[in-house]
Order: structure tokens, then sequence, then C-alpha cells
């Protein structure tokens, strides 16, 4: 349950830094291309510990564990041909079902406003998960989760200051972070919804209670949105689905140019 | 003083290698050159991030991924330094972009060639990198202060881009066939542009004088291009690549290699817009900048409320 | 466009000084434009702290800063070069006096 956990926790890092990527060459100005990329590094940095952490995992399980952890083709075809797998071949040859990142941060960055509503949704989240999860059992984890939260950290300044700005700060630029923070409000329940891995992670110790940290995100947001003059988006559906491997249509897209290589010519060195 | 003991003051400072800063009196040529050089790298470095940036999302792994990234941040880095070195003589960033999207200012014509596929990341690397760094290495010690200590700075980061490059093709050249020939494809494609890099030959080349003169280019074209060519077949033969030029022959004589005739007529051509990407790079530039206008004036509107805001709490 | 018109919206230039360890001064790294004070805190720790070459940032904004004439500086600068006995290597010790 800890392989799937901690691909849970890979995935998130791996398709938001994957989504800020996206921008780099293509920022409003130098400086926040610059800024924005130094996040998506940091995501990525998180992804690659992550994925090596649960490739050594998988590696360790029986051999009869190894033919459902992951099902995809490609990884079946390695398992079954006595390969080991590795943080590529975690990130790269699974497919959609297998991936169990959170909606929220496979939704498309659209504009300034959309990429900073879900960057401080996910980052007020991240604060509060990573310094619970500096408490996990599992050594690696609370390795991954002190250094993760000195990176989180900044990067809720960063998006919550981007909220403020954009809010308190000309007519056009309110408006447009308003609705982004509405359209995008249906994909934050699923951050503190937890899968069956995820309770049973925290009933171990390994994980964190999600539901214990609705509070306070709440109270986060609330009052960066009150700093921002904005109103809290009002809904109630919220929309779930990607902690099972059930993913909006973003993410095949994302799948679809990220793994294009590595599927085209399996087993290479790059 | 009068002007002609400004001139003499400056030409003494150039003389004796001693740096001219943003406040010290220049000739207008000067200037006006500088700007102009400093703002065409400047640019460069800008368009330079985007035949990379096609990558980002589809790196083969994710410590490619990593590196690239980190690579075509790098090359904003620059443009931001060099930015900044050309606003000390007197040209807003804002101006030096209008320049670039009117299509008035130039940058290095390499960048309207495309990336087809991941073997041109280290074509680019190892190639334009490298052809770059031979470039900017001499112009750490350019006679303008601001331009120098840009530039210096550049060099530094821009060490580990040439060797990523070279990293990624001596992978490929290792590789299986498909990846040798990814790779053999991309030499064929990136040799002669990047050979183009250097600019026209010296007798075509109007600004050499002044320049070199300037301390603004401390090599000519031809002696730059000259080594790229000596350095680089050397490493191509570690990839166990093959240059593509038939007249590429060691040159007991001269210690050099001499290689083919360069075709300007196309060099021309795509400095003049025709190359295949010169649209497409300029309407991306064009794009994030007026798709980033609202950002950039929501920000100082909010920061002019807080001014104001600071202002009738202390009164 | 006009120049009017181009400048109206620029984010102000900000000088950055950067103290690369603890225990040394804080040096001139470069410029960038940043809307207020906090965001140029942050593009500097973004822009010229990449490689770890920073511990403390300054930011100042360029138009604040005050400097010296060029033109001035044979009567700011040349007077101090006479005055060698400002220098400790001015002063002649005898050799069995290593340290001092």
């Amino acid at each position: 349950m800890s392989l799937e956990y901690t691909l849970r926790l890979a995935d998130d890092a791996l398709i938001l830094g994957h989504r800020l990527s996206e921008w780099c060459g293509h920022g409003p100005i130098l400086e926040q291309d610059i800024a924005l990329t130094n996040t998506s590094l940091d995501h990525l940095g998180r992804a690659r510990s992550l994925f090596q952490y649960a490739a050594e995992q998988f590696n360790n399980l029986p051999e009869n564990e190894k033919k459902t952890a992951v099902t995809s083709v490609a990884i079946q075809n390695l398992v079954n041909t006595g390969n080991t797998l590795d943080e590529d071949d975690m990130a790269f040859l699974r497919d959609g079902w297998d991936f169990r990142n959170v909606l929220l941060v496979e939704q498309p960055n659209n504009d300034w406003a959309y990429t900073v509503a879900r960057a401080l949704y996910y980052d007020a989240f991240a604060f509060y998960f990573f310094s619970a999860l500096q408490n996990s059992k599992e050594t690696t984890l609370a390795a991954i989760a002190e250094k993760s939260l000195k990176e989180v950290t900044y990067h809720l300044r960063w998006s919550s200051e981007w909220v403020v700005r954009l809010g308190d700060g000309t007519e056009e630029s309110r408006e447009r972070m308003q609705t982004a923070l509405n359209e995008l409000w249906s994909f934050t329940g699923e951050l503190f919804n937890m899968s069956d891995a995820e309770k049973e992670a925290a009933l171990s110790g390994i994980g964190v209670d999600l539901a214990s940290l609705q509070p306070k995100w709440m109270e986060r947001i609330a009052s960066v949105l009150q700093e921002a003059t904005l109103e809290v988006p009002k809904g109630t559906w919220m929309q779930e689905g990607g902690k099972h491997g059930r993913h909006t249509e973003h993410l095949g897209y994302i799948l679809a140019e990220m793994q294009f290589m590595q599927r085209t010519y399996p087993g290479m060195e790059w | 003083m009068t002007v002609h003991s400004f001139q003499e003051h400056f030409d003494s400072l150039i003389d004796r290698e001693i740096a001219i800063e943003p406040k010290d009196w220049m000739p207008d040529d000067y200037r006006k050159t500088l700007i102009r050089q400093i703002s065409q790298h400047a640019h460069s470095e800008i368009i330079g991030m985007l035949p990379e940036g096609n990558w980002i999302t589809r790196a083969p792994s994710l410590r490619r991924k990593a590196v690239l990234l980190a690579k075509v941040q790098d090359e904003a880095g620059h443009g931001l330094y060099l930015y900044s070195a050309a606003e000390t003589l007197g040209i807003s960033r804002d101006e030096m972009y209008d320049q670039l999207h009117t299509g008035k200012a130039k940058y290095s014509s390499i960048f309207n060639y495309p990336t087809l596929t991941w073997a041109d990341m280290g074509a680019i690397g190892w190639l334009v990198d490298g052809a770059a760094i031979m470039n900017q290495v001499p112009l750490c010690r350019t006679s303008y202060g601001p331009y120098a200590r840009a530039m210096v700075r550049v060099c530094k980061e821009e060490s580990f881009h040439q060797r990523q490059g070279f990293e990624i093709m001596l992978t490929l050249s290792k590789g299986s066939e498909v990846q040798r020939k990814m790779a053999q494809d991309a030499l064929n494609r990136w040799w002669w542009p990047s050979l183009m890099m250097f600019g026209p030959p010296d007798a075509e080349s109007p600004n050499t004088e002044s320049s070199v003169r300037w301390r603004i280019k401390r090599f000519t074209n031809d002696e730059l291009r000259q080594k790229f060519v000596d350095v680089t077949v050397e490493q191509a033969k570690v990839l166990g690549l093959e240059i593509p030029d038939k007249d590429l022959k060691w040159n007991e004589e001269r210690g050099h290699y001499d290689f083919g005739k360069i075709n300007w007529a196309e060099f021309y051509n795509v400095i003049k817009g025709n190359g295949p990407c010169n649209k497409q790079r300029l309407d991306a530039r064009r794009k994030a900048w007026e798709d980033g206008q609202w950002v950039r004036d929501a920000a100082m509107a909010h920061a002019a409320k807080r001014k104001e805001r600071s202002a009738t709490k202390a009164a | 466009m006009t120049n009017d018109k181009l400048n109206k919206h620029e984010w102000p230039l900000w000088e950055v000084f950067i103290r690369s360890k603890a225990g040394l001064d804080h040096k001139h790294a470069g410029s960038l434009h940043a809307a207020d004070a906090e965001m140029a805190i942050e593009n500097a720790r973004d822009v010229y702290t990449r490689r770890m070459e920073g511990v403390s940032i300054w930011v100042v904004e360029s138009k604040n800063i005050h400097a010296s004439d060029p033109g001035e500086s044979a009567s700011l600068y040349d007077p101090a070069s006479d005055k060698i006995y400002r220098h400790p290597t001015f002063y002649d010790l005898p050799d069995e006096v290593k340290y001092m």
C-alpha cells in the first residue's frame, strides 16, 4: 500500500511540474518566467525522488504482486522479461488509469489567473500536507517531506501574493482572478477525500489524515482571498476520480506528449 | 572638457583596456553599436528559449527534462542580464521588446530553424551553444563594463549547456541504430547554420573594424569560425558522426581544417525573415507579451494602491 | 508606439545586492524589474541565486541610487594617490618583527 501512496504523491508532483513547465518561454515577464520555472523544477525534483522510491518498492515486491501493482502493458512487459523498474518507467510507462494525481493539477494553464489559482489551492494543501508528512514513519517519505516543505513554503508565498495582486489590481485582473478561483473550486474537494490507500497509510502512521487538514486549508484560503478582496467560491459540488485513476480528458493529452519518446522508442537510454 | 578632449580621454581608456562605465562619456556610435549588439544578443537568448522549449514536455527521461528546463531557464536569465546591461545605456527593456516585436531588431538567425527530434536538443547544446561560447568568451573582456560583467555571468552558466548537449549526442551515438540516425540527422541540419552563427565573412562585415577597436568584438568572424570548425571536427570523431561537408579536409600548411563554401544566400534569406520558423518565433514572443499585459498592469496597479494606502496610514 | 506609451506600464528597475555567505558584504549582482520591493526580492532570489549564490538579498529601486560624476573623478580620487602613508606597506619594519 505504501507503493500506491508513494505513486499518488509522485503523480501530483509530476503532473503539476509538467503543467508549470509549459509556461517556460511564454510567461508575462522574464522575471516571472524564471520564477515559475524554479517552481516547476521543485515539483519535478520531488517527483523524481518519489518515483525512485516507488520503483525501489516495486522491485522488492513478490513476483505475483508485481503482476497486479501496475497493470500497464509496457510495465508488464518489463516485469515479464525480468527487468527492474526505475523512475522513468514509473513516469513514462504507466497508463492513464494508473495515475493517481488529483484532478486539480492536470487542469490546463489557461491564463496567469488560472495558473495562480491552481497554485494557491494546491500550495496551501501541500504546505499543511508536508508539514504533517514530516512525521511519517517511513523515513524516506519523512525526508522528502522535510525538503519539500521548504520549497512549498515559498510556492505558497508566491501564489498567495499573486492572488492578492490580481484580486486587488485592475478591474480586469480582479474579474479574471475570481473566475479562475470559481472554476477550479470544484477540484479542491478531492484534495481531502481519502482513498483507501490514503486511509490505510494514515492509520499506519505512514501517511497523513487529510480530513484534519481541511479546516486549516480553508482558513488559509479565506484569509488570502480576503486580502485580495475576492469572494470564497460558494459551490459545494466537488469533482473527484483522480485518486482512483479516473481522470479528466486533459490527462490523456499530457501523457501522449510526455510519454511519446519512451513509448515510441522503447528500452533505450537517453 | 571639449568634445575633442572627451574623445581623447575615451580613446585612452580604450587603449589602456580600462572599462567604460555607464556614466562615462562615450561617442554616440559606440553607444549605438553597443545597444544594437547587446539587445540583439538578449533577443537571441529569449527567442532561443523557444526551439528548445518545444521539447521540455517531451523530454525522454526525467533527468533530461530537469536539465533542459534548467537550461532554457538559464537562457531567460541570460536575456535578463543582457537587457539590464543595455538598459544602462539609456534604452528601456520595453523599447527593446518593441523593436523585436515589430521586426526592427535582429536576433541570431539560428533560432529560426525547427527542432524536429530529440537529437536536436543535443545538437543545439553541442553546436549552437558551442559556437555561442566561442563568440562570448572574448566578450567577458569587452570594453563596456556592464556588458563584460553580464558576459562573465553568462559564460559561467553557459558551460554546462554545451556539456549537456554533447552528453545527449554521445548517448545517442552509443545507442541504437535509430538513435544514431537521429543524431546524424540533427548534425546534418544544424552544422551549416552553426557556422553561419559567426556572421558574414570578414570582407563583407561592415561593423568589424570599429568593433574590434572598441573590444566589442575581439576576434573577427572568420577567425572564430575557423576555431570552431577545428575544435568541433575532433569532437565529431569522438561521437563517430560525419560532418556533412565533403570539402572538409585537414590543411597541414595552415594548421587548420579547410571547409566547404557556406550558403550565404540562405543566411541572408533567413535574416530577411524567410527562415523556416521566423514567423512562429516572433508570433510566440508577441503572444506571450500581449497576453501578459493585463498581468503586468495588475501588478503595477496593486503596487500603486499599496503605496497609496501606506501613505494615507502614515499621514 | 510613442516612448510615453511604451514606458507607462513598465515595472520599475531595481538593483540587486547579494551577500554570498555570512560574514561577507553585500555585493552588486545585477538588476531586474519588479512591481514592488517584495517582488523585487523574490525575483532576485529566482534570478540571481539559482546556483546557491546568496544567503541575503538587498534591493533598491535604481532611481534612488545617487552616483558620483565620472567627470569629477580627478578631483574626487586623485588627491588620495599621494597619501601613501595611509597604507601599511609605507612603513619599514625590521625583519625580526614578523607579524604586525
